[in-house]
C-alpha cells in the first residue's frame, strides 16, 4: 500500500524533470508534419526559417508547429535516427541557427536491459548523434550539449516492450524550460 | 596457538558514527537456492561465555559456513560442550557423522578486551589417543566486533578445510532504490550491519572499493548529470574525481589503489581515461570513433578489460593499461559486457546476452573457453568475492532488482533480498584485514 504513493512521486517528479518538453504532447511519437517539415527542409540556413515569437506565439511551445516535436526514439540496441525523424530533428537545428541565444540540452536514454554503464554509453551516443544533426544545420557547439541518464531516469515504468520502446529516445530540452 | 591481532575497532567505531542509519539487523536476507553435491559435514559447539553478548558466535560463524553451500552444519544440542581439546571425545562426534568440530571460549580482558579463543578439531582421525587440532588462534576483540571475529573463524575454518582463503569478513556495497529514493548503503557479507554511505533523490550507480576497503568511488547524478566522487566511509568526506563536459561514470581503482581509471564523453563518445586518485592527471586511454566504457583492471595492474561496440557490437576488449593496442577476447553472441577479472587473473566473469537472456559468464583468458553460469534473464552487475570462489550480480525476481551469487563452477547459488524496494549495483569489497 505504502509503495503506490511513492510511485506515483517518483513517477511524477520524472516527468517533471525528464518529459517536460512533451507536456503538450501527449502522445510520444512524432508526426509527419509536411508543411513544417518542407519548410525546415526548403530552407537555407542563413535565412531564419521560423520568425523568433510571432505575435506572442512561441514557435517552441506551439503544438501545431514541428518544434514542439521534442523526442527522437529508436530501434533497440540502435542509435541510428530514423527517417521519420530527422525533418524534426533539422527544425531544430535550423531554429538554433537562427536563434543563437538558444541553448539546447540533447538527453539521451536506454531501456532497462543490459549494463547500465553501457547504457550510460549508448544514451550519450543517441544523444551525440542527434547534437551533430542540429550542428551541421548551424547550430554553434556552444549551443548544444548532449548528456546521458542512460536507464536512471525511464519515462515508462513497467518491464516490457511497451514500456521500453518510450525509453529508447534522445529528448532536444531548451534552456530554460 | 597462533594470534590473529584485530585493532580496527576505531575505524569500525568512526563507521558507525558516520552512517546515517545503522541497522542491527540484516538488511539483506540470503538464502542458498543450490548448494555443493558433496557437503563438509561441521560442527560448531557453542562458545563459552557467548551467551553474555547478544550475537552468539557459534551461531554467526555456523550461518557463514552453511551459506556457503560447501558444508553441511551438523546439530550439537545434546552434545556436552568441549572446554578444551582433552574434553572432546571424538568418537561421539565421529557418530554423529561430523569430520570437524569448532570449540572456543570468549575471555573478558580488561578494558572491555575480548580474548575468542578457537580451535578445530578433526573428528575422524585421532593420534594415539591424541585429538588432532587442525587450527587454533586467540583472536583480541571486544564486543562491538564480535561479528567480525565470527566472520574471521569462519574463514579461517573455510580455508582449513576447503583449501581455499574464506571471504566472510568482507564486506558488500549496493544501491538499493524505495519509492524516489537512491541509496549507497554497505553491509557486512552476511547482509547485517547494514549503514548508508550516500542517499540521494536522483540516481547512483556503479559503487567501487579501494583496494585497502577504506573508500569508495561512486557515480552519482545529484548535480543532474553523472558526476565521479569517491567517499571516504570513516569520515563521509567526500571528492569530486571527474566532473567534464558531458558524462563522468565507471570508475575502476588499479590494483595499487593510486589511479582510477575512469569514463568521460567530454571528446563526445564515452571513451575511456585514467586519473591520479586525487582528481589530479587525467591522460586519455582510448581514442575510438565508438563507445569504449566499463574498464577494469587486471589484477597485475597491466591490463585494463573493457567494452566496446567499435566492431558493430558491444563486445569485450583488452588493452595495456598505460594505452595502446586493443585486443578483442568475446566473439559469440551480439552483446558482451562489464567485464570484471577474476582474482587471480586468469579468467574474466562477463554479461552476455543469449537469445533475448543477459546472463553471468565466465571464460578463461587464454584458452577463451566460455561458461554460462546462470540461467535468469536480466542479470546484471557481476563482482567477485575476494576469494575468487563467488561472484555477486544483480538480477530481477518478479520485476523487482535483488542480488544474488553463484559459485564461479556454477553450482552454489544464492538469492540475497531486502525486505523494501530494489536492490542491484553489488560490489564486493576486499577483506577486512586487521590491523597490527
Amino acid at each position: 500500500m505504502k509503495r503506490i504513493p511513492l510511485y506515483l512521486l517518483l513517477t511524477s517528479l520524472l516527468a517533471a524533470c525528464a518529459s517536460e518538453p512533451n507536456k503538450t504532447q501527449p502522445s510520444a511519437q512524432v508526426e509527419d508534419r509536411t508543411q513544417a517539415s518542407k519548410s525546415a527542409q526548403s530552407g537555407d540556413s542563413t535565412r531564419p526559417l521560423v520568425p523568433p515569437q510571432q505575435q506572442g506565439v512561441n514557435p517552441l511551445k506551439d503544438p501545431s508547429n514541428i518544434l514542439s516535436k521534442r523526442s527522437v526514439f529508436y530501434d533497440y540496441d540502435s542509435f541510428e535516427v530514423k527517417p521519420e525523424y530527422k525533418s524534426m530533428v533539422e527544425a531544430h537545428g535550423n531554429y538554433l541557427a537562427s536563434h543563437p541565444q538558444a541553448k539546447v540540452f540533447l538527453q539521451g536514454n536506454t531501456d532497462e536491459r543490459g549494463s547500465r554503464e553501457y547504457n550510460l554509453a549508448l544514451g550519450q551516443k543517441r544523444a551525440d548523434g542527434v547534437r551533430k544533426m542540429v550542428s551541421l544545420m548551424g547550430a554553434k557547439p556552444e549551443q548544444t550539449e548532449s548528456v546521458s541518464f542512460g536507464e536512471e531516469k525511464p519515462r515508462a515504468e513497467c518491464h516490457e516492450e511497451s514500456c521500453w520502446s518510450q525509453n529508447r529516445r534522445t529528448d532536444i530540452v531548451y534552456q530554460g524550460e | 596457538m597462533r594470534p590473529i591481532h584485530c585493532n580496527s575497532f576505531g575505524y569500525l567505531l568512526a563507521l558507525l558514527l558516520s552512517a546515517v542509519t545503522y541497522n542491527a539487523h540484516a538488511a539483506l536476507t540470503i538464502e542458498i537456492t543450490g548448494g555443493a553435491t558433496l557437503q563438509i559435514p561441521v560442527a560448531i559447539a557453542p562458545f563459552i561465555g557467548e551467551d553474555g553478548y547478544p550475537d552468539k558466535l557459534s551461531k554467526v560463524i555456523a550461518a557463514d559456513l552453511a551459506r556457503s553451500g560447501l558444508f553441511k552444519l551438523i546439530d550439537t544440542a545434546g552434545m556436552p560442550v568441549p572446554r578444551t581439546p582433552a574434553d572432546v571425545r571424538v568418537n561421539d562426534w565421529k557418530a554423529k557423522g561430523v569430520s570437524a568440530l569448532a570449540i572456543g571460549t570468549i575471555v573478558a580482558q580488561a578494558g572491555g578486551r575480548l580474548d575468542v579463543q578457537f580451535r578445530l578439531i578433526d573428528t575422524v582421525r585421532q593420534d594415539a589417543a591424541q585429538v588432532i587440532q587442525l587450527a587454533g588462534y586467540s583472536l583480541p576483540t571486544n564486543a562491538a566486533q564480535l561479528r567480525l571475529t565470527a566472520h574471521q573463524i569462519a574463514d579461517i575454518i573455510f580455508e582449513k578445510l576447503t583449501g581455499n582463503p574464506g571471504a566472510f569478513a568482507t564486506r558488500i556495497a549496493y544501491i538499493t532504490k524505495r519509492g524516489a529514493i537512491h541509496e549507497l548503503q554497505i553491509a557486512d557479507s552476511d547482509g547485517y550491519n547494514a549503514q548508508t554511505v550516500l542517499s540521494s533523490r536522483e540516481p547512483i550507480i556503479s559503487p567501487a572499493w579501494s583496494p585497502d576497503g577504506t573508500k569508495l568511488a561512486y557515480v552519482a547524478f545529484d548535480q543532474k548529470k553523472p558526476i565521479v566522487y569517491v567517499q571516504m566511509l570513516a569520515s563521509g568526506k567526500r571528492q569530486t574525481i571527474a566532473n567534464f563536459k558531458g558524462n563522468n561514470s565507471a570508475p575502476a581503482w588499479s590494483p595499487d589503489g593510486r589511479q582510477l581509471a575512469v569514463v568521460l564523453s567530454r571528446d563526445g563518445l564515452a571513451q575511456i581515461y585514467t586519473i591520479n586518485a586525487d582528481g589530479s592527471g587525467l591522460k586519455r586511454l582510448t581514442t575510438s570513433a565508438s563507445i569504449d566504457t566499463e574498464p577494469n583492471w587486471s589484477p597485475d595492474g597491466k591490463y585494463l578489460l573493457f567494452t566496446s561496440d567499435r566492431g558493430g557490437s558491444p563486445q569485450i576488449y583488452r588493452m595495456p593499461a598505460y594505452g595502446g593496442e586493443a585486443v578483442r577476447l568475446t566473439f559469440e553472441g551480439s552483446y558482451n559486457v562489464t567485464p570484471r577479472y577474476s582474482p587471480d587473473g586468469k579468467s574474466f566473469a562477463f554479461i552476455r546476452r543469449d537469445g533475448g537472456k543477459f546472463r553471468v559468464a565466465m571464460q578463461d583468458i587464454i584458452s577463451g573457453q566460455v561458461q554460462v553460469l546462470t540461467d535468469n534473464s536480466l542479470d546484471e552487475s557481476p563482482s567477485w568475492a575476494p576469494n575468487g570462489k563467488m561472484i555477486l550480480y544483480a538480477t530481477q525476481v518478479l520485476g523487482r532488482g535483488v542480488l544474488a551469487a553463484v559459485s564461479s563452477d556454477g553450482r552454489v547459488k544464492q538469492k540475497l533480498s531486502s525486505q523494501v524496494g530494489d536492490v542491484r549495483e553489488p560490489a564486493w569489497g576486499p577483506l577486512l584485514k586487521p590491523k597490527l
